[in-house]
Protein backbone atom coordinates (compact mmCIF):
# COMPACT_ATOMS: atom_id res chain seq x y z
CA UNK A 1 0.00 0.00 0.00
CA UNK A 2 2.53 2.56 1.06
CA UNK A 3 4.70 1.57 -1.89
CA UNK A 4 1.74 1.52 -3.88
CA UNK A 5 0.89 5.17 -2.77
CA UNK A 6 4.31 6.03 -2.81
CA UNK A 7 4.93 5.76 -6.38
CA UNK A 8 1.73 7.29 -7.46
CA UNK A 9 1.92 10.87 -9.07
CA UNK A 10 -2.02 10.78 -9.64
CA UNK A 11 -2.51 10.01 -5.50
CA UNK A 12 -0.13 12.90 -4.50
CA UNK A 13 -1.63 15.34 -6.63
CA UNK A 14 -4.86 14.60 -6.20
CA UNK A 15 -4.83 14.55 -2.14
CA UNK A 16 -2.77 18.04 -2.49
CA UNK A 17 -5.88 19.33 -4.86
CA UNK A 18 -8.64 17.96 -2.53
CA UNK A 19 -7.07 19.24 0.47
CA UNK A 20 -6.66 22.57 -1.03
CA UNK A 21 -10.26 22.43 -1.74
CA UNK A 22 -11.38 21.69 1.70
CA UNK A 23 -8.72 23.83 3.28
CA UNK A 24 -10.05 26.77 1.16
CA UNK A 25 -13.70 26.14 2.17
CA UNK A 26 -13.07 25.71 5.76
CA UNK A 27 -11.29 29.52 5.80
CA UNK A 28 -14.41 30.98 4.01
CA UNK A 29 -16.48 29.05 6.71
CA UNK A 30 -14.27 30.19 9.21
CA UNK A 31 -13.59 33.60 8.29
CA UNK A 32 -10.21 33.28 10.25
CA UNK A 33 -7.28 34.68 8.26
CA UNK A 34 -4.52 32.83 10.32
CA UNK A 35 -6.27 29.23 8.74
CA UNK A 36 -4.52 30.31 5.53
CA UNK A 37 -5.10 27.21 3.07
CA UNK A 38 -1.43 27.31 2.41
CA UNK A 39 -1.09 26.34 6.17
CA UNK A 40 -3.58 24.00 6.53
CA UNK A 41 -2.71 22.54 3.63
CA UNK A 42 0.84 21.82 4.35
CA UNK A 43 -0.46 20.65 7.86
CA UNK A 44 -2.77 18.28 6.58
CA UNK A 45 -0.14 16.31 3.88
CA UNK A 46 2.49 16.04 6.63
CA UNK A 47 0.07 14.85 8.41
CA UNK A 48 -0.92 12.08 5.58
CA UNK A 49 2.76 11.56 4.37
CA UNK A 50 3.52 10.66 7.96
CA UNK A 51 0.20 8.55 8.22
CA UNK A 52 0.72 6.35 5.89
CA UNK A 53 4.68 6.61 5.48
CA UNK A 54 5.10 8.16 2.56
CA UNK A 55 8.80 9.77 2.34
CA UNK A 56 8.67 13.49 1.38
CA UNK A 57 10.95 12.59 -1.11
CA UNK A 58 8.39 10.84 -3.05
CA UNK A 59 5.96 12.87 -2.49
CA UNK A 60 8.03 16.08 -3.91
CA UNK A 61 8.91 13.63 -6.85
CA UNK A 62 5.19 12.59 -7.45
CA UNK A 63 4.31 16.19 -7.64
CA UNK A 64 6.17 17.32 -10.24
CA UNK A 65 3.71 17.50 -12.86
CA UNK A 66 1.85 20.17 -10.96
CA UNK A 67 5.25 21.97 -9.63
CA UNK A 68 6.74 21.91 -13.22
CA UNK A 69 3.35 25.08 -13.58
CA UNK A 70 5.63 27.42 -11.10
CA UNK A 71 7.71 28.74 -13.74
CA UNK A 72 5.71 29.33 -16.40
CA UNK A 73 3.12 30.43 -13.88
CA UNK A 74 5.52 33.08 -12.34
CA UNK A 75 6.74 34.28 -15.91
CA UNK A 76 2.52 35.44 -16.50
CA UNK A 77 3.21 37.70 -13.91
CA UNK A 78 3.97 39.51 -16.86
CA UNK A 79 0.67 40.00 -17.89
CA UNK A 80 -0.99 41.98 -14.71
CA UNK A 81 2.89 44.08 -14.75
CA UNK A 82 1.90 45.10 -18.57
CA UNK A 83 -1.72 45.67 -18.16
CA UNK A 84 -0.95 47.50 -14.63
CA UNK A 85 1.26 49.52 -16.12
CA UNK A 86 -0.74 51.08 -19.03
CA UNK A 87 -3.52 51.93 -15.95
CA UNK A 88 -1.35 52.99 -13.17
CA UNK A 89 1.19 55.12 -15.41
CA UNK A 90 0.71 58.36 -13.75
CA UNK A 91 0.89 56.55 -10.33
CA UNK A 92 4.26 54.89 -11.69
CA UNK A 93 7.05 56.71 -10.38
CA UNK A 94 5.83 57.19 -7.01
CA UNK A 95 5.16 52.95 -6.40
CA UNK A 96 8.74 52.37 -8.65
CA UNK A 97 10.44 54.56 -5.63
CA UNK A 98 8.40 53.50 -2.68
CA UNK A 99 8.85 49.74 -4.01
CA UNK A 100 12.34 49.94 -4.57
CA UNK A 101 13.55 51.96 -1.06
CA UNK A 102 11.14 48.72 0.23
CA UNK A 103 13.30 45.63 -1.43
CA UNK A 104 16.46 47.84 -0.14
CA UNK A 105 14.92 47.90 2.79
CA UNK A 106 14.19 44.33 2.88
CA UNK A 107 17.32 43.36 2.41
CA UNK A 108 19.45 45.42 4.55
CA UNK A 109 17.18 44.42 7.51
CA UNK A 110 17.31 40.55 7.24
CA UNK A 111 20.95 40.90 6.68
CA UNK A 112 21.31 43.42 9.45
CA UNK A 113 18.81 40.51 11.66
CA UNK A 114 20.73 37.92 10.82
CA UNK A 115 24.56 39.04 11.86
CA UNK A 116 22.63 40.31 14.97
CA UNK A 117 21.67 36.70 15.80
CA UNK A 118 24.70 35.42 14.32
CA UNK A 119 23.19 33.05 11.81
CA UNK A 120 24.78 30.81 9.24
CA UNK A 121 25.36 32.29 6.07
CA UNK A 122 23.30 29.82 4.26
CA UNK A 123 20.48 30.41 6.63
CA UNK A 124 21.13 34.19 6.02
CA UNK A 125 20.87 33.60 1.63
CA UNK A 126 17.53 31.31 2.62
CA UNK A 127 15.86 34.40 4.47
CA UNK A 128 17.06 37.23 1.74
CA UNK A 129 14.25 36.52 -0.91
CA UNK A 130 11.58 36.17 1.90
CA UNK A 131 9.59 38.71 0.61
CA UNK A 132 9.31 38.27 -3.24
CA UNK A 133 7.25 35.25 -4.90
CA UNK A 134 8.52 31.61 -4.51
CA UNK A 135 9.49 30.81 -7.95
CA UNK A 136 11.58 33.87 -7.89
CA UNK A 137 12.64 33.58 -3.91
CA UNK A 138 13.59 29.96 -4.09
CA UNK A 139 16.30 29.63 -7.50
CA UNK A 140 17.72 32.99 -6.36
CA UNK A 141 18.63 31.40 -2.82
CA UNK A 142 19.43 28.27 -4.03
CA UNK A 143 21.95 29.21 -6.19
CA UNK A 144 24.06 31.46 -3.66
CA UNK A 145 23.62 27.92 -1.13
CA UNK A 146 20.83 28.42 0.80
CA UNK A 147 18.47 25.59 2.10
CA UNK A 148 15.10 25.73 -0.18
CA UNK A 149 12.27 24.21 2.11
CA UNK A 150 13.80 27.69 4.39
CA UNK A 151 13.47 29.60 1.84
CA UNK A 152 10.02 28.71 1.18
CA UNK A 153 8.72 28.71 4.75
CA UNK A 154 10.09 32.28 5.26
CA UNK A 155 8.45 33.18 2.43
CA UNK A 156 5.60 31.66 2.71
CA UNK A 157 5.21 32.88 6.30
CA UNK A 158 6.02 36.28 5.43
CA UNK A 159 3.05 35.84 2.84
CA UNK A 160 0.37 35.25 5.65
CA UNK A 161 1.77 37.61 7.34
CA UNK A 162 1.48 40.62 5.55
CA UNK A 163 -1.55 38.61 4.19
CA UNK A 164 -3.47 38.65 7.51
CA UNK A 165 -2.12 41.68 9.61
CA UNK A 166 -2.12 43.96 6.33
CA UNK A 167 -5.41 45.90 7.26
CA UNK A 168 -4.07 46.80 10.50
CA UNK A 169 -1.09 47.68 9.70
CA UNK A 170 -2.39 50.14 7.14
CA UNK A 171 -4.49 51.60 10.22
CA UNK A 172 -1.87 52.58 12.76
CA UNK A 173 0.68 53.15 10.02
CA UNK A 174 -1.84 55.87 8.40
CA UNK A 175 -1.24 54.41 5.34
CA UNK A 176 -4.47 55.66 3.87
CA UNK A 177 -3.35 56.03 0.03
CA UNK A 178 -5.10 52.92 -1.89
CA UNK A 179 -1.79 53.54 -3.87
CA UNK A 180 0.53 53.36 -1.04
CA UNK A 181 -1.84 50.14 0.56
CA UNK A 182 -1.16 47.90 -2.54
CA UNK A 183 2.86 48.80 -2.82
CA UNK A 184 3.57 48.02 0.93
CA UNK A 185 1.19 44.68 0.18
CA UNK A 186 2.70 43.68 -2.71
CA UNK A 187 6.17 44.72 -1.82
CA UNK A 188 6.28 42.96 1.68
CA UNK A 189 3.96 40.12 0.95
CA UNK A 190 3.89 39.24 -2.45
CA UNK A 191 1.42 37.12 -4.29
CA UNK A 192 0.09 35.98 -0.74
CA UNK A 193 -0.11 39.58 0.23
CA UNK A 194 -1.65 40.93 -3.38
CA UNK A 195 -5.06 38.01 -2.29
CA UNK A 196 -5.51 40.29 0.42
CA UNK A 197 -5.09 43.71 -1.50
CA UNK A 198 -7.95 42.56 -4.17
CA UNK A 199 -10.03 42.03 -1.33
CA UNK A 200 -9.32 45.43 0.03
CA UNK A 201 -9.94 47.04 -3.24
CA UNK A 202 -9.58 46.89 -7.19
CA UNK A 203 -6.87 49.84 -6.88
CA UNK A 204 -5.53 48.01 -4.15
CA UNK A 205 -5.23 44.68 -5.84
CA UNK A 206 -3.42 46.63 -9.04
CA UNK A 207 -1.10 47.75 -7.19
CA UNK A 208 0.36 45.15 -5.22
CA UNK A 209 0.17 42.84 -8.20
CA UNK A 210 2.83 45.37 -9.79
CA UNK A 211 4.75 45.92 -6.99
CA UNK A 212 5.80 42.14 -6.33
CA UNK A 213 6.84 41.84 -9.49
CA UNK A 214 9.44 44.69 -9.64
CA UNK A 215 10.32 43.77 -6.46
CA UNK A 216 11.30 40.20 -7.66
CA UNK A 217 12.59 41.49 -10.16
CA UNK A 218 14.79 44.15 -8.06
CA UNK A 219 15.31 41.27 -5.74
CA UNK A 220 17.13 39.07 -8.21
CA UNK A 221 18.92 41.68 -9.35
CA UNK A 222 20.40 42.83 -5.80
CA UNK A 223 21.08 40.22 -3.89
CA UNK A 224 23.76 39.03 -5.83
CA UNK A 225 25.44 42.40 -4.59
CA UNK A 226 24.71 41.83 -1.12
CA UNK A 227 25.83 38.50 -0.68
CA UNK B 1 -8.10 25.14 -29.20
CA UNK B 2 -7.63 28.56 -27.74
CA UNK B 3 -5.50 27.63 -24.43
CA UNK B 4 -3.43 25.07 -26.27
CA UNK B 5 -1.89 27.99 -28.41
CA UNK B 6 -2.20 30.29 -25.67
CA UNK B 7 0.08 27.62 -23.29
CA UNK B 8 2.11 27.34 -26.05
CA UNK B 9 3.22 31.18 -26.39
CA UNK B 10 3.49 31.16 -22.59
CA UNK B 11 5.39 27.76 -22.08
CA UNK B 12 8.00 29.66 -25.22
CA UNK B 13 8.48 32.39 -22.98
CA UNK B 14 9.34 29.94 -20.03
CA UNK B 15 11.73 27.97 -22.20
CA UNK B 16 13.48 31.34 -23.49
CA UNK B 17 13.64 32.29 -20.25
CA UNK B 18 15.69 29.09 -19.63
CA UNK B 19 17.98 29.67 -22.44
CA UNK B 20 18.89 32.88 -21.15
CA UNK B 21 19.55 32.06 -17.65
CA UNK B 22 21.62 29.01 -19.01
CA UNK B 23 23.72 31.50 -21.31
CA UNK B 24 24.18 34.76 -18.66
CA UNK B 25 26.52 33.84 -16.19
CA UNK B 26 24.30 35.98 -13.60
CA UNK B 27 22.44 33.90 -10.62
CA UNK B 28 18.99 35.33 -12.05
CA UNK B 29 16.83 33.06 -11.82
CA UNK B 30 14.74 31.42 -15.19
CA UNK B 31 11.55 32.89 -14.14
CA UNK B 32 12.74 36.28 -14.19
CA UNK B 33 14.11 35.80 -17.49
CA UNK B 34 11.05 34.59 -19.19
CA UNK B 35 8.60 37.16 -17.24
CA UNK B 36 11.22 40.10 -18.45
CA UNK B 37 11.07 38.71 -21.83
CA UNK B 38 7.11 38.38 -22.17
CA UNK B 39 6.75 41.66 -20.86
CA UNK B 40 9.01 43.07 -23.97
CA UNK B 41 7.38 41.27 -26.33
CA UNK B 42 3.86 42.62 -24.92
CA UNK B 43 5.10 45.72 -25.03
CA UNK B 44 6.58 45.94 -28.28
CA UNK B 45 3.23 44.38 -29.27
CA UNK B 46 4.90 40.85 -30.64
CA UNK B 47 1.85 39.02 -28.42
CA UNK B 48 -1.00 40.72 -27.27
CA UNK B 49 -2.53 40.75 -24.14
CA UNK B 50 -5.30 38.58 -25.45
CA UNK B 51 -3.15 35.64 -26.56
CA UNK B 52 -2.07 34.78 -23.32
CA UNK B 53 -4.87 36.15 -21.20
CA UNK B 54 -7.12 33.43 -20.51
CA UNK B 55 -4.33 30.85 -19.92
CA UNK B 56 -1.94 33.06 -18.20
CA UNK B 57 -4.69 34.52 -15.93
CA UNK B 58 -5.11 30.43 -15.22
CA UNK B 59 -1.86 30.10 -13.82
CA UNK B 60 -1.88 32.95 -11.84
CA UNK B 61 -5.00 31.88 -10.35
CA UNK B 62 -3.25 28.21 -9.32
CA UNK B 63 0.57 29.56 -7.98
CA UNK B 64 -1.19 29.67 -4.14
CA UNK B 65 -1.84 26.16 -4.36
CA UNK B 66 1.64 25.45 -6.14
CA UNK B 67 2.85 26.83 -3.17
CA UNK B 68 1.94 23.88 -0.71
CA UNK B 69 4.16 20.89 -2.37
CA UNK B 70 7.65 23.30 -1.44
CA UNK B 71 6.16 23.86 1.84
CA UNK B 72 5.43 20.07 2.72
CA UNK B 73 9.49 20.25 2.05
CA UNK B 74 9.73 21.68 5.92
CA UNK B 75 8.84 17.93 7.23
CA UNK B 76 12.63 17.54 6.04
CA UNK B 77 14.05 20.56 7.59
CA UNK B 78 12.22 20.79 10.84
CA UNK B 79 15.26 20.40 12.73
CA UNK B 80 17.43 23.26 10.78
CA UNK B 81 14.71 25.35 11.35
CA UNK B 82 13.74 24.48 15.19
CA UNK B 83 17.29 25.34 16.00
CA UNK B 84 17.06 28.89 14.88
CA UNK B 85 13.32 29.46 14.71
CA UNK B 86 12.82 32.32 17.28
CA UNK B 87 15.59 33.95 14.85
CA UNK B 88 13.55 33.22 12.58
CA UNK B 89 10.29 34.45 13.86
CA UNK B 90 12.14 37.64 15.00
CA UNK B 91 13.62 38.37 11.71
CA UNK B 92 10.31 37.23 9.34
CA UNK B 93 7.85 39.54 11.73
CA UNK B 94 10.06 42.54 12.00
CA UNK B 95 11.79 42.89 8.30
CA UNK B 96 7.86 42.09 6.84
CA UNK B 97 6.37 44.76 8.81
CA UNK B 98 9.70 47.49 7.96
CA UNK B 99 9.05 46.61 4.60
CA UNK B 100 5.48 47.30 4.69
CA UNK B 101 5.90 51.02 6.74
CA UNK B 102 9.05 51.75 3.93
CA UNK B 103 7.19 50.93 0.77
CA UNK B 104 3.52 52.27 2.00
CA UNK B 105 5.15 55.60 3.66
CA UNK B 106 7.12 56.42 0.53
CA UNK B 107 4.82 55.45 -2.32
CA UNK B 108 2.48 57.36 0.00
CA UNK B 109 4.41 60.62 0.70
CA UNK B 110 5.67 60.74 -3.22
CA UNK B 111 1.99 60.14 -4.25
CA UNK B 112 0.63 63.29 -2.10
CA UNK B 113 3.70 65.54 -3.08
CA UNK B 114 3.30 65.03 -6.70
CA UNK B 115 -0.87 65.64 -6.16
CA UNK B 116 0.54 69.36 -4.04
CA UNK B 117 2.80 70.18 -6.98
CA UNK B 118 0.01 70.80 -8.98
Amino acid sequence: MTEFLSGSSLFAIALTLLVWRLASALQKKVKSPILHPILISTAAIIAVLLVLKIPNAAYQANMKPLSFLMTPATVCLAIPLYEQMQVLRRKLPAILVGVACGTVVSLLCVTGLCLLFKLDPSMTVSLLPKSVTTAIGVPISESLGGMSSIAVTAIISTGILGNITGSFLCRILKIEDPVAQGAAMGTAAHVIGTTRANEMGSVQGAVSSLSLVIAGILTAFLIPLFF
Amino acid sequence: MKYIYQAAVILLFTFLGEALAALIPLEIPAAIWGLILLFLALCFKIVKVEQIKDCGGWLIAILPILFVAPTVNLLDQAGVLAASLPAFIVIVVVSTFVVFAVAGWVTQLLGRWKEDGK
